[in-house]
């Protein structure tokens, strides 16, 4: 669940804007020369955008009760790094903002922040090391997607503490109380979402290894070593 | 075949869960996010007004759940298409 429109006063909601937007200027740079360099990418690009897309309409509900939904950003954080993430999911929370009054246009940059930027490098942080830890690819994109998607919730509370403190308690008393809707009812859901990022790996794995050579994130040996694992 | 086994073990125990909670509970199953926006109002004491209002708001739940439903269907084709496409390549050459 994104921060509601109007529900960031200032000066927050500008200071993420602040924060975002150079992130957004680099990623559509980055991914204007991936594209011009690899034309053949452009279909693994869409299914990657499409996935964030779907994900983030699914209202899952929670053991708490209450609902959310994934964010679908560490497919995409893996496969083209997290700038390129961050403008993919900016397209995602604009049509939500715009055409579905969830989320909305002045706390776009938070959520921009917490779903497009945090998320994505928690994930491809832990995709990067997990790797070169030689943990099992599956369980390494599992632990990535999931600890992207709770990290984005984790960051959600913040923001809204840093603009909402506690009295008593302050920030980190707000912080509580925000963490407790938002990154606790996140658990289950972003487990799910490391599941099933795992199981869209396998199929790309399957349909198009060579993609993953050429960008970066599977080695020719590690290919040929999961290949030999699943068949 | 493990993973995938793997994987829809994880969706059962979620949907078992959610079955005991809402069996078990008097839980609502409203937006973490309508939530969110009680907590603000108890730590501003009820003063706070949203500084902005959405541009256009779906007129109503059925509405919402079909534009919901689009963005779903939208990328779900999307995946299909390109996973269906390579796949039948694959076999074909």
């Amino acid at each position: 669940m994104h921060i509601m429109e109007g529900f960031l006063p200032g000066p927050w909601w500008q200071i993420w804007f602040a924060l975002s937007i150079p992130v957004i200027v680099y990623g559509i740079y980055k991914l204007n020369r991936l594209v011009k360099e690899n034309r053949e990418i452009l279909p693994l690009l869409a299914v990657a955008g499409a996935f964030i897309f779907v994900l983030s309409a699914l209202k899952l509900p929670s053991v708490t009760g209450s609902c959310s939904h994934p964010t679908g950003t560490g497919l995409a954080a893996i496969l083209f790094g997290p700038a390129i993430t961050a403008v993919l999911g900016t397209i995602v929370l604009l049509y939500q903002a715009l055409f579905l009054a969830h989320g909305g246009l002045t706390t776009l940059g938070a959520n921009v922040f917490s779903m497009g930027i945090v998320g994505p490098v928690v994930a491809y942080t832990i995709y990067k090391v997990g790797m070169k830890m030689n943990l099992n690819f599956y369980l390494v994109v599992f632990l990535a997607a999931t600890l992207g998607d709770w990290a984005t919730y984790v960051v959600t509370s913040l923001e809204l503490a840093l603009a909402f403190p506690a009295d008593p308690g302050g920030v980190m008393g707000s912080f509580k109380a925000f963490a407790t809707i938002f990154a606790v009812t996140q658990v289950p859901l972003a487990i799910i979402e490391g599941a099933i990022t795992a199981l869209i790996f396998k199929y790309i794995i399957q349909v198009r290894s060579d993609m993953l050579t050429r960008l970066n994130v599977l080695s020719d040996a590690a290919i040929s070593k999961i290949k030999g694992a699943i068949s | 075949m493990r993973l995938e086994i793997i994987v829809v073990a994880i969706i059962l125990i979620f949907a078992g869960l959610f079955l005991y909670v809402s069996g078990n509970t008097d839980a609502e199953f409203g937006g973490a996010d309508g939530e969110a926006e009680g907590v603000i109002e108890e730590l501003t004491g009820g003063t706070y007004e949203p500084i902005a209002d959405p541009l256009w708001e779906p007129p109503s739940g059925e509405i919402e759940s079909l534009l919901f439903g689009l963005q779903i269907a939208l990328g779900a084709i999307i995946i299909g298409y390109f996973f269906g496409y390579y796949m039948g390549r694959n076999q074909s050459g």
